[in-house]
Formats: C-alpha cells, sequence, structure tokens
C-alpha cells in the first residue's frame, strides 16, 4: 500500500474509549463509570443539537427533559421536515415477540456480518441491547405501530433475516417514530427548555482552546450571521448522500455542518462507504432532481430483465420470451431476484453499460409482474403492492399491471461519517456526533430497518448520558472569547461574498450534476483504480471550475436559495475528493464498497481483512494538502470475519 | 411540451406582490411540477434574474414542506398527492398554470411562495403530544391497543402538516390539521391521561393563531394530499365539547 | 351555531305540520291558530307559551346570526390577500355554498314574513280577516310574484338544512364515518320533507287547489 502523494499516514487511533469485560457488560459499565452533573447545575450547562431527526429530535427531546438548556436548530421550516420522515421500512428490535429465535446477541450477530466486519464490536452491542427499550419509548409516546388482533405489535421479517423483529407502521415507520420525537421536543419548546430556531443553517464550528464550543448559523430567512455558544456541541446532521446529486436524500439533505467540523479537525471516517438502493423508480431525463425507493419487497415476485440485444428500442410487449434475458435468475440461479442489495445493483449498471437498459434514459431494468399476475391474479398481486403500484403510476405515467415496472439503483444512505469513540464524542472535544451523521454501527453496509433503530439509540439513550459524563468533566469552562467567535463568523460572511462575487455563467444545480455524474460513475456502485484516480482529476478541476464561474444570483440579507445551495455545493466538491481518496485505498471489496480489482471469480465481493480490517478515520490537513489516514484497529472477539456467497 | 406560468411574486413580507407571466417552452411531461419550476429557475438565473423562491424538501410526498395552490387549487389537480409528486403530463400543452401561495393571516408570505407555517408547531407544542420522558416507558406489551383504534389512530397521525387544509378551507381554518393530531392521539390509551387538557390548549393556540373557524365545508379533506378524513373534526368537538361542557377538563 | 341550529329546525317541522291544517279546511286552520294562542289556559294568561316560543326563537335567530357573523368575520380576517385564480370547489356539494347568502335570503324573508302574516302590514287582508283568510289572499293567483318569493325563500331554507342539519351533529361531534352516510340521508329527507310541506300550501292557494 502506498500513499501515492493523494494522501498520508498519521497515528492509528489508540482509545476508542469503549470498556472492555464480556460484551454484554460493557454498557452497564460504562453507564455506571460516567461521572454525573448535579441536577440543579444541568439547568446551567447549554448543549446547541443541530438538526432536528430522529437522532437530533430525541437527543434535543430527551436532553432538555433531563434537565439541560438546549439550543436546537434546523434549516427546514419546522422540525417537523428532516428527511428521517422519509423512512419507510420499519425500526428493528431485538423483542423476541415472536419467540422465533432473537435475542440481543443474533440482532448483534447479524448486524455485524451484515455490516461486512467494518464496525466496531461494543458499538453494536450496545445499539442492539437499546434496541427493546426504543419500541417501549415510541409506544408510550403514541407511536401508531401496525398492531394485530389482540392488540399487541405486528412485526415483520425485513431485509433477508430470518427473524421477525422489525416493527412497523404501515409504510411510513419513520414518519411516526419522527413525529413522536418532533412532539416530544415541542413539549420542552413550549416548556422553555429548548430555544428553537427553524430556518437557521449551521455555517461553522467555533472551536476554542480545542474544544468544539459553539456555532455559527444562517438565519435562512434574512440572512442574519448568528452565533451560539454553550458547553457541547451535538451533530445530527444527517448522511452526504446528495454529493452524487441523484440519491433518494431529500433536496437540501447536506454535508455541510459535518464537513466544516470536519475542516476543525473531527475526522471523517469511511467516507466511501455509500449504500446503493436496488429499486428506485428511473431517471428519466436532465430535468430529473431526485429520485424515489420503492419497497425492495417488490423483488419478492417482480422478475427482473433487459432485452438480449443491446440498443434494443422495441416496446417490452414486443419482446419476445426468447430475446430477454433474466440476468438475476441466469447469474445467480439459487437466489435469483432476491440476491442482496449490492449484488442486484452492480448487475443493473452492468447490463446498462453494455447498452441494455431501457427507458428513455437508457438507465433502467424491467421489473416485470405479468408471471405474478398470472400465477397469483391480479387481485392478489393488488393486495400485496397496490400502493407501490399507484406511487408508480403518479411518478411515471405508466401502470405497472399492464406494462413491466422500470427501476434503477439509487443512493440511499451514507455509512461513512464523522468519526466517533464509543462515547459518540468526536476527537474533537465537546463534538458530539449522531445518527447518520456519524460512522458508527453499520459497518461498510447498513441493514434494512436499522437506521431508525441507530438515529433513536444515540438520541435517546446513548448521547444523553455520555455527553453527561463530558459536560461534568469539563464543569469549569470558561466564557468564549471574541477571538473564536470573530473568526468563525468572519469566515462564514467571507465565503458568502465571494460565493455572490464571482457572477460567473453556470448554475449551481449543473456544477452539482456535474459533480453527481462523476461520483456515480467513478464512485459509485463499482470502482476501480483507474476510475477514481480519473475522478481524482474531474473534482478538483470542477472545483475550481465552480469558484470562477458559478452564478449566485440575489443578496446574503434575503431568502436566497440559490446562496443556500452554493454552500453545500462547495463542500460537496471537498468531500467528493476525500470519498473518492477513501475508495482509491481501501483496495479491498466490502459491504457498499465494491472494487472491481478484488473480485472472486464468480463476481463476488472479496474482503482484505488482512490490510483492511481498520476504521479509516481521516484528518483534514488543510486545503489543498492530501489528507492524513488515522487507522483504528478492528477486532472481532464474538462474529468471526466469514465471506458470503450468494450462489 | 409548452406552458405558460402566473406565478405569485412577492420580494419579502413587507413587498406588496404581484403576479409575473413566464413561458416555458420545452418541459418534458415526465417532469414534475417542482421540476419544472427547477427549469424556470435555471433560467432565470442564465438571465440574471431571481429565481422564484419555494419550498420543497423531500420530494416523495411526505416531508409536507412543499406547498403551491395551482390554478385555485392546494397542491394541483390530482387528489390524495402533493405538487412534488404531481407531474406535468396532468396539464395540457400550452396551458396557463396559476400558482399562488397557501393564503392565510396565520401563514404570512416570507417570499414569493414560500410561507411561514410555524404556526402549526406551536399549536403542537401547546399540547400535541404524549408526556413520555425518555427511560420512563414500561415494555411496549403492557398496553395492548385494539387494532381498530390502532389503525384509526395511524390513519390520522398521517399528517404532513403542510397546512393545505387551511390554504383549501373558505375560512382559513386548520381545524382538519388541529383534529387529525387531537384524534391520533385521543384514541390511543396513552393519549388519554392528557386527553381533555390537549384538546382545548391546542383549539386556543389554534384561534390565538388567527385561524378562522371551521363551518364543515369538508374543502380541507378533499384538499389534503393524506386524504385525512372529516372524521377528524367531528372527533375535535366531541372532544372539546365534552372538555369545557362536560367538566372534563379540570 | 348548531344548537340555535337545531331549535330553528324543530320550530320549522312543527310550524309546518301546522301549516298543513290548511288542508282540512278554513275551520280547522283557524281553529289551530286560535289554539297556539291559548295552549296551558287558563294555567297561565293567554299567549304565554306562545310568546316564551318567540322569545326562544328570537333568541336563537339572534345567536345564530351573531355566530354566523362572526365566524364569516373570522373567516375574513383569516385570509386578508385572497386568491387570484378562482376557486375551485371540491366538496360536498351545492347546498355547502348557499349557506351564508342564502341565511341572509332567508333573513329578509322571516322579516317579510312577520311584517305579512304576524304583523299583518304587507297582507292584503286586515286584522279583522281569519288566519285562513289572510293565507289565501296572501298567495291568490294574481299575486304569484309573493308565491315566487316565498319558493324562493323556501328552496333556500331547504339547502340550508341540507348542509345544516349534517352540520349541526358534524360539529356536536356526533357525527362518525359509520353514522355519516345516516346523517346525509336524515339531512336530505328532512330537507325535502320540510321544503314540499312548506311549498304545498302557497303552490296550492296560487294554482287554486285551495281557496
Amino acid at each position: 500500500m502506498t500513499d501515492d502523494g493523494f494522501y498520508t499516514t498519521g497515528a492509528p487511533i489508540a482509545d476508542t474509549k469503549a470498556p472492555s469485560g464480556p460484551i454484554e457488560e460493557r454498557w452497564t459499565k460504562r453507564r455506571f463509570e460516567v461521572k454525573l452533573v448535579n441536577p440543579a447545575n444541568k439547568r446551567k450547562k447549554t448543549i446547541i443539537v443541530v438538526g432536528t431527526g430522529l437522532a437530533g429530535g430525541s437527543a434535543g427531546a430527551t436532553l432538555a427533559e433531563a434537565g439541560y438548556h438546549v439550543i436546537q436548530f434546523c434549516f427546514q421550516d419546522s422540525p417537523r421536515r428532516a428527511h428521517s420522515i422519509a423512512a419507510q421500512g420499519g425500526i428493528n428490535a431485538a423483542k423476541n415477540y415472536r419467540n422465533d429465535g432473537d435475542s440481543v446477541y443474533r440482532l448483534f450477530y447479524d448486524t455485524v456480518k451484515g455490516g461486512d466486519f467494518r464496525s466496531r464490536e461494543s458499538n453494536v452491542h450496545r445499539l442492539a441491547e437499546i434496541s427493546t427499550q426504543i419500541i417501549d419509548q415510541c409506544v408510550a409516546q403514541g407511536v401508531p405501530f401496525a398492531r394485530e388482533y389482540g392488540g399487541l405489535l405486528d412485526n415483520r421479517s425485513f431485509g433477508g433475516t430470518q427473524v421477525s423483529r422489525t416493527f412497523y407502521a404501515r409504510g411510513q415507520t419513520g414518519q411516526q417514530l419522527l413525529l413522536g420525537a418532533y412532539q416530544a421536543m415541542m413539549r420542552q419548546v413550549d416548556a422553555g427548555n429548548i430555544e428553537l430556531y427553524p430556518r437557521h443553517e449551521m455555517l461553522d464550528l467555533i472551536v476554542e482552546d480545542g474544544r468544539a464550543r459553539g456555532v455559527v448559523v444562517r438565519n435562512l430567512l434574512n440572512g442574519e450571521i448568528k452565533h451560539f455558544t454553550g458547553d457541547a456541541v451535538v451533530l445530527a446532521t444527517g448522511g452526504y448522500g446528495n454529493v452524487f446529486f441523484l440519491s433518494t436524500n431529500a433536496m437540501g439533505s447536506n454535508v455541510t455542518a459535518t464537513w466544516r467540523a470536519h475542516k476543525h479537525g473531527a475526522y471523517f471516517a469511511n467516507p466511501c462507504f455509500t449504500q446503493i438502493h436496488p429499486t428506485c423508480i428511473p431517471y428519466s431525463g436532465e430535468h430529473q432532481s431526485k429520485l424515489t425507493l420503492m419497497s425492495e419487497s417488490l423483488r419478492n415476485d417482480g422478475r427482473v430483465w433487459v432485452p438480449k440485444k443491446a440498443g434494443d428500442t422495441r416496446k417490452p410487449a414486443d419482446i419476445p420470451e426468447e430475446e430477454r434475458d433474466y440476468y438475476l435468475e441466469r447469474m445467480y440461479p439459487s437466489f435469483g431476484n432476491l440476491v442482496p442489495r449490492d449484488i442486484a445493483s452492480r448487475a443493473a449498471k452492468k447490463v446498462c453499460d453494455e447498452g441494455r437498459g431501457v427507458g428513455p434514459a437508457g438507465q433502467g431494468v424491467y421489473l416485470d409482474f405479468a408471471d405474478a399476475i398470472k400465477r397469483m391474479g391480479r387481485k392478489a398481486v393488488e393486495a400485496k403492492y397496490g400502493n407501490l403500484f399507484e406511487m408508480y403510476e403518479r411518478i411515471t405515467g405508466e401502470n405497472p399491471y399492464e406494462t413491466p415496472m422500470r427501476i434503477y439503483p439509487a443512493v440511499h444512505y451514507t455509512m461513512g461519517g464523522l468519526w466517533v469513540d464509543y462515547d459518540l464524542q468526536s476527537n474533537l472535544p465537546g463534538l458530539f456526533v449522531i445518527g447518520e451523521a456519524n460512522f458508527s454501527d453499520h459497518g461498510a453496509n447498513r441493514l434494512g430497518a436499522s437506521a431508525l433503530m441507530q438515529g433513536l439509540a444515540d438520541g435517546y439513550f446513548i448521547l444523553p448520558v455520555t455527553i453527561g459524563d463530558y459536560v461534568a468533566r469539563t464543569n469549569d469552562l470558561p466564557p468564549v472569547g471574541e477571538a473564536a467567535i470573530d473568526e468563525a463568523e468572519t469566515r462564514v460572511r467571507e465565503q458568502i461574498d465571494r460565493l455572490l462575487s464571482i457572477d460567473g455563467d453556470r448554475t449551481v444545480d449543473s456544477f452539482h450534476r456535474e459533480l453527481g455524474h462523476i461520483m456515480w460513475e467513478y464512485c459509485g456502485m463499482e470502482r476501480t483504480d483507474e476510475g477514481l484516480r480519473k475522478a481524482l482529476q474531474l473534482i478538483p478541476a470542477l472545483r475550481e471550475e465552480f469558484w470562477t464561474r458559478v452564478k449566485v444570483t440575489g443578496t446574503g440579507e434575503e431568502l436566497n436559495k440559490e446562496l443556500e445551495k452554493a454552500g453545500r455545493v462547495a463542500d460537496f466538491l471537498e468531500l467528493a475528493e476525500l470519498m473518492c481518496i477513501d475508495a482509491l485505498h481501501r483496495t479491498e471489496s466490502c459491504g457498499g464498497h465494491f472494487r472491481a480489482e478484488s473480485q472472486d471469480e464468480d463476481g463476488e465481493a472479496k474482503r482484505d481483512d488482512e490490510n483492511f480490517s481498520y476504521v479509516a478515520a481521516w484528518e483534514w490537513a488543510g486545503p489543498g494538502k492530501p489528507p492524513v489516514l488515522h487507522k483504528e484497529p478492528l477486532e472481532f472477539e464474538y462474529v468471526k470475519p466469514t465471506q458470503r456467497s450468494y450462489k | 411540451m409548452k406552458v405558460t406560468l402566473r406565478i405569485w411574486r412577492q420580494k419579502g413580507p413587507e413587498d406588496k406582490g404581484r403576479m409575473v407571466e413566464y413561458q416555458l417552452d420545452d418541459i418534458s411531461p415526465d417532469a414534475s411540477f417542482l421540476e419544472m419550476l427547477d427549469v424556470l429557475n435555471e433560467q432565470l438565473i442564465q438571465k440574471g434574474e431571481d429565481p422564484v423562491a419555494f419550498d420543497h424538501d423531500c420530494r416523495e410526498g411526505i416531508c409536507g414542506m412543499c406547498s403551491l395552490v395551482i390554478n385555485g387549487t392546494p397542491h394541483g389537480p390530482e387528489r390524495n398527492t402533493t405538487t412534488c409528486q404531481l407531474h406535468m403530463r396532468k396539464f395540457k400543452d400550452g396551458e396557463v398554470i396559476t400558482v399562488e401561495p397557501w393564503r392565510a393571516k396565520a401563514f404570512p408570505v416570507v417570499k414569493d411562495l414560500v410561507v411561514d407555517r410555524s404556526a402549526f408547531d406551536r399549536i403542537i407544542a401547546a399540547g400535541g403530544y404524549i408526556t413520555a420522558p425518555t427511560g420512563t416507558a414500561p415494555d411496549a406489551h403492557s398496553v395492548p391497543v385494539p387494532k381498530a383504534d390502532a389503525d384509526k389512530a395511524f390513519e390520522a397521525a398521517e399528517c404532513i402538516g403542510c397546512g393545505a387544509c387551511v390554504a383549501a378551507c373558505p375560512n382559513g381554518s386548520a381545524s382538519l390539521f388541529l383534529g387529525a393530531k387531537v384524534t391520533h392521539l385521543g384514541l390511543l390509551p396513552q393519549g388519554q391521561p392528557e386527553r381533555w387538557d390537549r384538546v382545548v390548549n391546542m383549539l386556543e393556540a389554534h384561534d390565538a393563531e388567527g385561524f378562522g373557524g371551521c363551518t364543515n365545508t369538508g374543502e380541507c379533506t378533499v384538499a389534503c394530499p393524506k386524504g385525512i378524513p372529516l372524521d377528524v373534526i367531528g372527533r375535535l368537538n366531541h372532544d372539546y365539547l365534552k372538555a369545557t361542557a362536560g367538566g372534563k377538563k379540570k | 351555531m348548531a344548537v340555535t341550529g337545531a331549535i330553528l329546525v324543530l320550530y320549522l317541522i312543527a310550524h309546518m305540520v301546522g301549516n298543513l291544517k290548511i288542508f282540512f279546511g278554513a275551520e280547522d286552520f283557524n281553529h289551530y291558530a286560535h289554539w297556539l294562542r291559548t295552549i296551558g289556559t287558563p294555567a297561565v294568561p293567554r299567549r304565554t307559551v306562545l310568546t316564551l316560543i318567540e322569545a326562544v326563537l328570537a333568541v336563537s335567530v339572534v345567536l345564530h346570526m351573531w355566530s354566523a357573523v362572526s365566524l364569516a368575520r373570522r373567516a375574513s380576517a383569516a385570509r386578508p390577500v385572497k386568491y387570484q385564480a378562482k376557486r375551485k370547489s371540491h366538496a360536498q356539494g351545492y347546498a355547502v355554498h348557499t349557506m351564508r347568502y342564502g341565511g341572509v335570503i332567508i333573513l329578509l324573508f322571516v322579516i317579510w314574513h312577520l311584517l305579512d302574516l304576524t304583523f299583518l302590514v304587507v297582507n292584503p287582508e286586515g286584522s279583522a280577516a281569519t288566519p285562513y283568510e289572510r293565507m289565501v289572499a296572501d298567495f291568490a293567483p294574481e299575486r304569484w310574484f309573493i308565491t315566487l318569493w316565498y319558493v324562493l325563500a323556501v328552496v333556500m331554507v331547504g339547502l340550508h338544512l341540507r348542509h345544516g342539519i349534517w352540520s349541526a351533529f358534524q360539529t356536536l361531534g356526533l357525527r362518525t364515518a359509520r353514522s355519516d352516510g345516516a346523517l346525509r340521508g336524515l339531512a336530505t329527507a328532512l330537507a325535502a320533507v320540510v321544503t314540499a310541506g312548506f311549498l304545498s300550501v302557497p303552490l296550492s292557494i296560487t294554482f287554486g287547489w285551495v281557496s
């Protein structure tokens, strides 16, 4: 492994603060060891929370209930709109209500294995332990989970697990969980324990004496730049899937808060670990602004195919059976259409790259229900998938009962994020990172129905305990000095002025779209040494062009959505480079990261445990300087790494 | 396809605002309504003009951030659909499309098509919750909930807080929004202890925000992208009367 | 709104039933009019019960109007800037959109109706005539325009009831998804019966079936 000029290697991370001892006792042990804050003192402690999704909302509510003074921000017009709301499937919990052999240990085991052995065992076990409490908490808040006729909670099996441990509220589990957290939060807003600032975007971190002490935000309504300081800062700002321009993320989802913290010294871990979901509605033209996910359950009954001949533009009905290629069934005879997400995604890209893709943009494959309708009858198909078919028809204008659906993979979730220790604290003291924004728990691949579990575990149960330890140990922090605040505010103002003064000839979206093409092409489902090196030439060039040719209309003193987007795209242009460097350095395939060079003769991902059993935590070295790699070695005491096979 | 847009432009809260006409010549029928506005904005930026400000985020019909009264109907002509899920194929080639913001005193216009809906957050803060501090919950199975109640509660809880009900209501009332939350929480056993206080406090907050009163016109439920039924308003009225005239609120 | 409306609906039904007495002949009808004034006598003085009813009605009408006016004022305050595009209605049907202007028409009608048949100011007959004679004179064929005015007002009342009755159940929290169909049926049936009942008398006189 050479540094190659793209990065340098620094000291490994020695301590993750995870307690030692039997894994099932570690969280209990840690909870006992934390220093407590005197209840009377909590009121005097200010905690800044950025983001109001599942992680941020639950953390804000819980910290305020505990007695802290919380200041909380979101860029949307209401905390209820955070993108957690769009999660469909469900939330896992090791309740074993089905008596089907589930347990905390099994959930732990599945999650470590599902993460392709790139996550920290201690964290994952804690997540599994807490999962059951989350369900209790949400039910008490009035989350209307699906129930059975006996009045007890219903479960389903999700994402290929052998047990039924997923709790759900129709296809809107994320919405219902988020509204629960949001309502708990609003109760604290009403009680005066949370100062809430919607339509405020965090643009910088205030760091003094090496500690995170506050944030600089922009009031999106009038452009006012403000600062807020406190005893600790929590980032709950979600993932960075929008670096690909097209993803299933919300339009506003961005990396700005975490990236700017990264530039203050917080390590960014495993940025190349992105999850791609195989069943999304395909891209239909240049106007496309986002991709919509459809439940993976469609693959249970639909058959995936493309024409055998490249460039075949006939209607699907006119293509005779013998000229169709049911490629998943052909390539993976035992799992067929039900191969895991990443395999299905890569196969789709492969056939489209061969010119056999279907639909207006040639970026799609058929998911055909004709056989299912023949076998089960239209009624049964309708009962099972009616609402999904309806959604598909609304978006594409095509009737999937009559003509096969078109699907294509899309970026869905990012496992990478800011590096955190067992306490969810970054390497920058006082900066805590929770939910999708951190890198923990999912390793190289997230299992279905685990994102909601992690967000709420972090926010309701872990952070409120561990942050107390930090606050108690830093009891005598002086007020933040003017200099640190001024420095951060000035940096924000300068960037805004610079963006507004370029007055070039290209829109922000055109840059974002181009960056997305580069990332999708070279750092998407399948990555190669050659492609990543190419991307590492293209991205800096595009970034340079951005800073000379971008056109941002309007002023900084008003609601200016172009200016907001420009700031976010500027950060994506930097993150993209780090993602490619991370992907280039990790020459193995694992989870959501597939390196074409590292596969077995069947095209299966090949992990390299000998060389890559570590978390890659990247340190910002300054503009134009190669980032510094810090390795956190991973040890597997309980779940021994194995190679998967779906043949 | 070609469309003519008549869009409400307003520089800021103090500006009077006016309708401005725009022509778009080459719009794909597969574009969503918001993507069509994206195209318009790209063209405006290229010309150095201020793009049209509108709220949107998830673009999959669940966050409740998108709005727009399209040709006089909140979220446009397609039933049970948010503006972000509305596609241009629902319009005729050459159609003139009028686009306005939600109109309500409690939803003041911030800029162009963007309105301030924080009144909804304040209504929730007034009582739209169940008090259950983290860590205090009993086992989830300790209180069974009849499936019918759970399903009805879910149906009401589907509200995305977009405000279309207010925009559609001739009285500018938010009763559907209010009723949805009162119904969701009031149907569950966990929501009983605060049931009577909740309805009174939320209704008072609703009135204080300047929303109008309900006259049961039923426009709200038709405009609602989630099809929240009018029953929730019946339940709101029922609980309110019981809490006040019935003396349930202590 | 709902409570006062309910009182007025009950009154309307009673009033309509009373009107139908005209089909039993002049004697029955006049007797009924006399009875109205003497209910409860001799225990209470003449006209006591009628006056009480009148007082309840007057209060109900005033409160009903006051509610309507304050709702309308709140509505206009709640939307200070109107939509430019013509607002399309999608719900409920026609009756719901007649409530406000229909209410005003009904109010004007009630005033005229009182002047006509209670205070006899605009009635062709004087106080010397019997109630039956006044009715017949009022809707005489040559006074078809009076009948027309009456028809318009009664149709408005019908529409008002069509939405109002259902709406009262909703406002009082007595409507559920399950009872919705039944309530709408009840509202339509009551509105139709009351409309038909009230229309039958003047139309019969105008067309000469009752004289």
